[in-house]
């Protein structure tokens, strides 16, 4: 098919949609008129979305009870509530949790008895949350700004 | 259906100034608007009010970053928009939670006009039921446009500003989605 041809179908596509919700100019009716005249195929196509029409015309959105209308803000307000809650309770578990790991690697590192191994473990862990802490919040702060993808709808 | 800019700029700085009365003005004047669109994209009442409820706490957390100069709705739209898109397709391995979903349409003129015959009534129920099917299965960018026109009654341009796309993009999704509507419709009684 050549691209003029792929270019009359969107034109026609486009003036039977503007037509069907009264967007066409009258020289576009006029084209459109022609175009339905000479072309039974784009004819009968025409009187299927014009059904559509009709048909989608007379429905609608089924409205939810009162109650959904009255309690919705309070629905937000809560989520709001529920999330500085959320924060609160994680920065708290933060805290604890590293304040215990600290407590717990020192003893680990001052006990003399401890097998070297045990206490080389105990420093490759530091180690390694040190790096994946690092590795996360670079990609939160610098990747993410670079990120060409990051507003992509998927 | 839409707010006063003027007074939903006011609204916008009290809000984010910390105002949480002036923030649940701006909910409940587009709480309608949200939740439809909502429905339309997901098809299922529970799920529209949960994610157009996210929608907004989102839009409370991030007030700071909206300039009050633009309109608040359109910038909603975007986050309600996102949370229904991924929310569509993480749904995508739960067929049957779509399956299980509720009439969400309703053809309240269609039967009005076919009161006192029951069997013109049980044809509307049925057709009722084929177009939700219909839309529900459509793509979710082809949806969208068919739901802003069809039941929120939007003109092309404010669709096109609204998604920030051209016009003609705008017409060519509906002619799809029209179509595949128009595939369920054959054979209809």
């Amino acid at each position: 098919m050549r691209s003029s041809d792929v270019q009359a179908d969107e034109r026609a596509r486009h003036l039977m949609m503007a037509a069907l919700d009264g967007e066409l100019s009258a020289s576009d009716h006029t084209e459109l008129e022609r175009l339905l005249d000479g072309d039974p195929a784009l004819a009968a196509e025409w009187r299927q979305l014009k059904r559509v029409r009709e048909v989608t015309k007379t429905m609608s959105m089924s409205e939810p009870s009162q109650e959904i209308w009255e309690g919705y803000w309070m629905g937000v307000y809560r989520r709001l509530e529920r999330g500085i809650a959320w924060i609160l309770v994680s920065i708290g578990a933060i805290v604890l949790l590293s304040w215990w790991a600290w407590e717990g690697l020192e003893n680990l590192w001052r006990d003399q008895n401890l097998p070297i191994l045990v206490r080389a473990g105990a420093l490759a862990v530091i180690a390694g949350l040190v790096i994946l802490l690092v590795s996360v919040v670079r990609e939160k702060l610098v990747l993410r700004k670079t990120d060409p993808y990051k507003d992509v709808v998927r | 259906m839409v707010g006063d800019p003027g007074s939903d700029r006011l609204l916008v700085v009290q809000a984010q100034s910390g105002d949480n009365r002036a923030f649940g003005e701006l909910v409940t004047r587009y709480m309608r608007r949200a939740y439809f669109a909502a429905l339309g994209l997901v098809g299922n009442h529970d799920d529209a009010l949960d994610l157009s409820q996210e929608a907004f706490a989102r839009a409370f957390r991030a007030r700071r970053s909206l300039d009050p100069e633009r309109p608040f709705y359109p910038w909603l739209y975007q986050i309600l928009r996102r949370l229904c898109f991924n929310f569509l397709r993480d749904r995508k391995a739960q067929a049957a939670k779509l399956a299980a979903a509720g009439p969400w349409m309703a053809d309240d003129a269609g039967e009005h006009a076919a009161a006192g015959s029951p069997q013109r009534l049980l044809e509307r129920a049925e057709l009722r039921a084929r177009i939700e099917t219909a839309i529900a299965t459509l793509p979710a960018h082809e949806k969208e446009v068919l739901v802003m026109r069809e039941f929120e009654g939007l003109r092309y341009r404010e669709i096109a500003d609204l998604l920030g796309i051209p016009i003609g993009t705008v017409m060519s999704r509906l002619y799809a989605a029209r179509k595949a509507l128009a595939a369920a419709l054959e054979g209809e009684p």
